[in-house]
C-alpha cells in the first residue's frame, strides 16, 4: 500500500510554499485534520462552558505566566536550588547542541543502550532520536502517537497528537509492515499491540527521558501531564531519568499549576484534567523501593532568550504548549503541522520558530497566516499572535543595516525594489497634486494593465482600475452639484 | 562563561529597569466554580471518574476488605499485589488469612530490582491507598511511599484503590492549601483520573495504554 508516501515529510527538501501546495492536493490528509480539528474545538468549546469563568481564568494564567517571566532568571536560580537540595543534578545548554551532549555524557556514563522517551517537545528540537541513535543508542518514543510517526520515519504533525495525520488504516498498515502484527484498524487492537512492544522497552531501558509541563521554582517539582501513562513509566522504571525543557516553563508557586493545569487540559483536549498529572520533586530516595536512582533537568535556551530581549516578543514564551492555536487555525487545518517544517507547527510554530532557527530559514511563516485572529482568541495564556505575527513580518523586511537587532535572520524578505515601491507609494499618498496626477494616469492607461501580475495572478486575475477614480467622480458631482445650486439661487 | 551564566546574563539584561510583576493571584477563581456541598462530593467525583470508565463502589469500613474480595474473586484475578506494611494492607491480610478462597496476596516489600520480572510479567492486580481525592476533577491523590511504593499503581493491569469520602476535597487549590504541599513535597505526587487511556489514533479513545486498564475505587463512607 502506498497510503503513507502521500503524506508529505518533513526531511523533504521544498520549501513551505511546495509543501503547503502539496498538502493542500491531499484529500486524505485535509480530511484526517479537518475531522481531528472540528473536533478537539467543538471539546473545548464544551469544557469552557462558561465564558465569564473561562475569560477571568485565562486573565489569570496570563498574569502567572507574565509575572513568572518578570522575574525568571530569579525564579530559574531558586529552581536550580531547589532541585539540587532534592537531589536532581541541573544542567543548562544553551544550544541544542549542548543539551545533546549533555545527555550523551549522561548515556556514557551509564552505558546506556537504551532509551525510552515520554513525549517532550523540546527533545524533538533537539532531535534527539537522531542524535543518540547515530551514536548505537537506541532512543524509542513511549507515547503511542509519537511511537507511531517514529516507527514511519516521520515527525510530528501536532504537538499534542503526533500521529493525528495518519487514519486507523495507515497505522493498521505500518504496524503490519513494521511489527510484522495481522493487519486491523481496530483501534482498540492497534493500542493494544502498542502497549505489548511498549511494556518491553520501559521494562528494558536504561534511561527513561520526558519533558516537562510546569517546573515550580517554590518547591523544586516537575510536573508532568499525560493520560498514557508512558510518562510516568519513563520517569520512574528505568534507573536513571532526564528531563528536558525550555528555560521559559518554570513558574513561581506550586499553587500557580492549579489555573495553568486547568486551562491546559481544558484548551488542549476539553477534559477537566489528564489522566495523569505526575509531580517529580526528586530521584528514590536511599529507603525507597523504586523510582530512578538518579534525576537530571537539562534546561534548553534554544533562542528563547532572543525572544525574552523584546518585551513585546517575550510573550512567545507564556506558552504552555496546549495547541489550541493549531486546533482553531484555518491554515494548519488546511495544510497540516508538517507543511511548516519545522518542530513546532501552527500560529505558535509561526512565532516561536524564527527564534530558534533563525527568520531568514523559515521567511514564510510569519505570512502564512489570514490574522484571522483566532489563535490569539483561544490562547489560554492570551498571547497575542497575530499582534507578533505582524511584528515578525516587520522584523523580515527590515534592512540589512537598520540600527535594532531583535533577531537572527531578520531582514531575510528585504527587497530594494519593494521599499522602493513602498516609499514611492507612502510619497504618493502624502502628496495631493501627486495623487491626483497618479489617479489621473491610472485609469487613462488602465487598459495597459498586462494580464500577468506576479504571485497576485496566480489565483486571481489581474486588478484593473476603473474608468474613473472615485476622487474625480467625487469632484465632478460636486461641481456638477453647486452649478445646479448657483442655476436655482438664480 | 557557562551556558548557566550566559543565559542567565541574557535574561537580567534583558529585563535591566524592569520590575516584577506583582502577585495577584486569584483564589476566588480556582475554588468558587469548583465548591460542593459535602453530600455532593462523593456524587460529583463518582460522576467525573465513571466518565472516564472508572468503576466504583461504595462501602464502609467494615465491609471494605470483603469488597474487596469479591472483586478480586469476580474478575478471576490469580493474585493481588499490597502494601504489606500499611493499616490497609494489614487489614487485607487478615481477611485474607481467614478467607482461603481468595487467591494469593504478594507483598511489594523489596527493590524493584529484586523482582522487576514478576511485577512487569505476573502481577495482575494491586491494591493501593490514597491520600484523598478531587471533586473538581475526579482525581485520586497519591503520595507513593517507601511502604507503598510508585510502580504499584502503574504496572499492575487492574488497580483498586481505597478512598475515604472524608477526604474528598472541593478541588487541587484546597488540596494543596489543607495538605501543605507547598511546605514540602514527596519524591512523586500523583492526581489519577481514571485507567489509562489514549486518543492518538483518530481520536478515537482506548483504554489501557500503558497504565492500568482497570481502575476500581473502593469509597468507603465514612462522613
Amino acid at each position: 500500500m502506498n497510503t503513507q508516501a502521500r503524506i508529505p515529510v518533513i526531511e523533504v527538501e521544498e520549501d513551505f510554499r511546495e509543501r503547503a501546495h502539496d498538502a493542500l492536493g491531499d484529500a486524505q490528509l485535509r480530511g484526517n485534520f479537518r475531522r481531528a480539528m472540528d473536533s478537539l474545538m467543538t471539546k473545548r468549546a464544551v469544557a469552557f462552558s462558561d465564558p465569564e469563568e473561562r475569560e477571568d481564568l485565562r486573565t489569570l494564567g496570563n498574569a502567572i505566566r507574565a509575572r513568572a517571566l518578570s522575574k525568571l532568571p530569579d525564579l530559574l536560580e531558586q529552581l536550580e536550588r531547589n532541585l539540587i537540595r532534592n537531589g536532581v543534578h541541573v544542567h543548562w545548554a544553551e544550544t541544542v547542541d549542548e543539551a545533546n551532549a549533555i545527555v550523551l555524557s549522561i548515556v556514557e556514563t551509564h552505558e546506556a543502550k537504551q532509551v525510552i522517551k515520554g513525549k517532550s517537545m523540546v527533545s524533538e528540537e533537539m532531535e534527539m532520536n537522531d542524535f543518540l541513535g547515530a551514536r548505537g543508542v537506541e532512543c524509542l518514543e513511549a507515547d503511542m502517537g509519537e511511537y507511531i510517526v517514529q516507527l514511519d520515519h516521520e515527525k510530528p504533525s501536532h504537538i499534542i497528537m503526533p500521529a493525528i495525520h495518519k487514519n486507523a488504516g495507515q497505522v493498521g498498515t505500518l504496524f503490519h509492515d513494521k511489527l510484522g502484527v495481522e493487519y486491523t484498524t481496530d483501534v482498540d487492537q492497534l493500542i493494544q499491540i502498542g502497549r505489548r512492544v511498549l511494556r518491553k522497552k520501559f521494562f528494558e531501558a536504561d534511561i527513561g527521558v520526558s519533558g516537562v509541563n510546569f517546573a515550580v521554582a517554590e518547591t523544586g517539582t516537575l510536573l508532568l501531564v499525560e493520560n498514557e501513562g508512558n510518562g510516568r513509566m519513563c520517569t520512574t522504571v528505568p534507573p536513571v531519568h532526564i528531563a528536558v525543557t525550555g528555560i521559559e516553563k518554570v513558574v513561581e508557586n506550586l499553587r500557580d499549576v492549579v489555573p495553568l493545569l486547568s486551562l491546559l487540559t481544558r484548551s488542549a483536549l476539553g477534559i477537566p484534567i489528564t489522566t495523569y498529572v505526575n509531580m517529580i520533586s526528586g530521584p528514590r530516595k536511599p529507603h525507597e523501593l523504586d523510582g530512578p536512582q538518579e534525576v537530571h533537568l537539562v534546561l534548553l535556551d534554544n533562542g528563547r532568550s532572543q525572544a525574552f530581549a523584546d518585551s513585546e516578543l517575550r510573550q512567545t514564551l507564556n506558552c504552555i504548549r496546549c495547541g489550541a492555536c493549531m486546533n482553531h487555525c484555518p491554515v494548519y487545518t488546511r495544510i497540516g503541522g508538517h507543511a511548516y517544517g519545522e518542530v513546532y507547527p501552527g500560529p505558535i510554530g509561526k512565532i516561536i520558530t524564527p527564534h530558534m532557527v533563525g527568520l531568514a530559514k523559515v521567511p514564510d511563516h510569519p505570512s502564512a497566516s489570514s490574522l484571522c485572529g483566532a489563535c490569539g482568541e483561544v490562547c489560554p495564556v492570551k498571547i497575542p499572535i497575530p499582534t507578533l505575527l505582524r511584528r515578525l513580518r516587520e522584523e523580515n523586511v527590515k534592512a540589512p543595516d537598520a540600527p535594532n537587532q531583535v533577531m537572527r535572520g531578520q531582514g531575510s524578505k528585504y527587497s530594494r525594489k519593494e521599499r522602493f515601491i513602498w516609499n514611492a507609494w507612502a510619497q504618493l499618498n502624502r502628496s495631493p497634486a501627486l495623487y491626483r496626477v497618479f489617479g489621473f494616469f491610472a485609469t487613462r492607461l488602465r487598459s495597459l494593465v498586462p494580464a500577468k501580475v506576479g504571485p497576485w495572478t496566480q489565483n486571481h486575475s489581474a486588478p484593473k482600475p476603473a474608468a474613473r477614480s472615485l476622487h474625480e467622480m467625487a469632484r465632478e458631482h460636486l461641481a456638477k452639484q453647486s452649478a445646479e445650486k448657483s442655476g436655482e439661487q438664480r | 562563561m557557562s551556558a548557566r551564566q550566559n543565559i542567565l546574563a541574557k535574561l537580567r539584561h534583558s529585563l535591566t529597569g524592569a520590575t516584577p510583576i506583582a502577585d495577584n493571584f486569584n483564589e476566588q477563581l480556582v475554588t468558587e466554580p469548583w465548591s460542593y456541598a459535602p453530600e455532593q462530593r462523593v456524587a460529583q467525583l463518582r460522576k467525573l471518574m465513571e466518565a472516564v470508565h472508572t468503576e466504583i463502589h461504595l462501602c464502609n469500613e467494615a465491609d471494605w476488605p470483603t469488597v474487596l474480595g469479591q472483586l478480586v474473586l469476580d474478575r478471576q484475578l490469580p493474585s493481588l499485589l499490597i502494601a504489606p506494611a500499611t493499616p490497609h494492607g494489614r487489614r487485607v491480610s487478615a481477611h485474607w488469612d481467614v478467607h482461603p478462597e481468595l487467591p494469593p496476596l504478594k507483598a511489594y516489600d523489596r527493590p524493584v530490582e529484586d523482582w522487576k520480572t514478576e511485577l512487569f510479567d505476573d502481577t495482575p492486580a494491586s491494591f493501593t491507598t490514597t491520600l484523598g481525592a478531587i471533586a473538581a476533577t475526579g482525581s485520586l491523590i497519591m503520595w507513593p511511599t517507601r511502604e507503598e511504593p510508585r510502580l504499584m499503581s502503574l504496572v499492575p493491569p487492574v488497580h483498586f484503590a481505597l478512598l475515604r469520602a472524608s477526604q474528598i476535597y472541593d478541588n487541587f487549590y484546597e488540596v494543596q492549601q489543607k495538605q501543605k504541599w507547598a511546605e514540602g513535597m514527596p519524591t512523586n505526587a500523583l492526581l489519577v483520573s481514571g485507567p489509562s487511556k489514549t486518543a492518538d489514533i483518530e481520536q478515537v479513545l482506548a483504554y489501557g495504554a500503558h497504565g492500568p486498564k482497570d481502575l476500581v475505587v473502593l469509597i468507603l463512607e465514612d462522613a
